[in-house]
């Protein structure tokens, strides 16, 4: 699975939604979405709506935890382990 | 001096008159005002405020006001009473229920609370209360929050809060501590009183508290104690015991809900001393084997506790503003 374009899309969210920026979101993939101080309470629905709506996944709320929406890199990768177990299809509409 | 369980054991004497002289300095001297008015609750912290606002004004001028709406317990009114009697302090009872109805508090909660529970309706007794996942110490998951409606019947239903709900949720339940604050407000000027909040260390730095609401006051002579401090000093001044015992609970939603559940995730005895180490910069597998937990488990609250200090910075913060203009 191409990893890229669902990094993408969770950084141009992050970007516009969490930190109200046009500019790019270029912490790295491994950097802690809490301890930046990005991810609040609110930030975390926000988050886990957008993975939800967006790469059309569910999420249970026991798995919204830091080892899967810490860091962009870990949220990839769960993003692409729900998608892999869905046996589903990236939506057509991601940033190639 | 090495970390132990003891480490916030104070001398409540020695706290005691170094806060009454911290009242008596900002409030007569720097503020100009001649006593203080405090919002009671009957909760240990308001009612260790006014003990301590008892000392250093005396008796007779220190106000306390009582607020409570149509979700507040019973309870709080109760021990209240108990409390103002033990001070002799006089009272006022304050509902802010047509306040708050006036504002339309209570529909604007209820309409977003039937967006995600369609059942609930607060007229035929259903009740409400807004949680957090419990056992920071063994669960991993974030800060999401979860509303629980709770029918006539005792049958329970818990959904996960999506964003708009929560922040018209959020938003609306505010008002009743901003309506407290200008209650406070308005008795403090009419005897040119000095507002003394009630927030602890853990109430005012991970932001649990409502910026122009309770956080909304003069000065702030308990806000450098843990909770577990302030229960030290209540019972060296003798809060009722009854107040001491109690469970600490929001009073803000209908449905009882505790402290723990609605923002901490730990008990105090815990928080408190895990806060403390990570303050004075002990090392987790010191720590660990201290409070006999594992080391993931405390880094756990260490990065509860920064992520929580961090996100609700602009609680804390004052209006920012520029420097004065000055022409090249």
């Amino acid at each position: 699975m191409n990893k890229q374009p669902i990094e993408q899309s969770i950084r141009e969210f992050i970007a516009v939604n969490l930190l109200y920026s046009t500019e790019e979101f270029t912490l790295p993939a491994e950097a802690s979405l809490l301890n930046e101080g990005i991810l609040d309470s609110l930030g975390v629905v926000e988050l886990v709506e957008f993975v939800q709506n967006h790469f059309g996944i569910k999420v249970a709320q026991k798995e919204v935890t830091p080892d899967n929406f810490g860091s962009v890199g870990k949220l990839v990768g769960f993003v692409c382990g729900k998608l892999d177990m869905d046996k589903g299809e990236i939506p057509r509409d991601l940033p190639s | 001096m090495p970390f132990s369980k003891n480490a916030l054991k104070l001398d409540p004497s020695l706290e005691t008159d170094r806060i009454v002289s911290f009242l008596r300095k900002q409030v007569l001297k720097t503020m100009r005002r001649s006593g203080a008015v405090v919002g009671i609750s009957g909760g240990v912290d308001s009612a260790v405020t006014l003990a301590l606002s008892v000392r250093a004004f005396g008796p007779e001028k220190v106000l306390a006001i009582m607020m409570p709406d149509q979700d507040s317990s019973p309870v709080s009114e109760t021990l209240a009473r108990e409390l103002a009697a033990q001070y002799r302090v006089e009272t006022r009872l304050e509902n802010i229920t047509n306040a708050l109805e006036g504002f339309d508090c209570y529909r604007r909660r209820d309409d977003a609370i039937r967006r995600v529970c369609p059942a609930y309706d607060d007229d035929k007794g259903y009740k409400v209360k807004i949680v957090l996942p419990q056992d920071l110490l063994e669960e991993g998951t974030l800060n999401i929050f979860s509303i629980v409606v709770i029918a006539p019947d005792g049958c329970e239903e818990k959904q996960p809060l999506p964003r708009r709900e929560m922040l018209e949720i959020i938003a609306a339940s505010n008002l009743k501590q901003r309506a407290r604050m200008s209650l406070l407000y308005f008795h403090a000027e009419a005897r040119q009183y000095a507002v003394a909040g009630t927030a602890n260390k853990n109430e005012h730095e991970q932001g649990f508290f409502v910026k122009y609401g309770d956080g909304g006051v003069d000065l702030q002579p308990i806000a450098h104690l843990f909770k577990t401090q302030v229960y030290q000093l209540a019972d060296y001044l003798q809060v009722p015991e009854a107040i001491q015992k109690r469970t600490p609970t929001t009073d803000t939603y209908s449905a009882p809900c505790d402290q723990q559940e609605f923002f901490y995730r730990l008990p105090f005895e815990t928080l408190d001393l895990l806060w403390h180490a990570k303050e004075q910069g002990i090392a987790v597998p010191e720590v660990a084997g201290v409070m006999a937990l594992s080391e993931s488990q405390v880094q756990r609250v260490f990065d509860d506790i920064t992520s929580k200090q961090r996100t609700t910075g602009y609680l804390r913060l004052l209006p920012p503003k520029l420097e004065p203009y000055k022409p090249d």
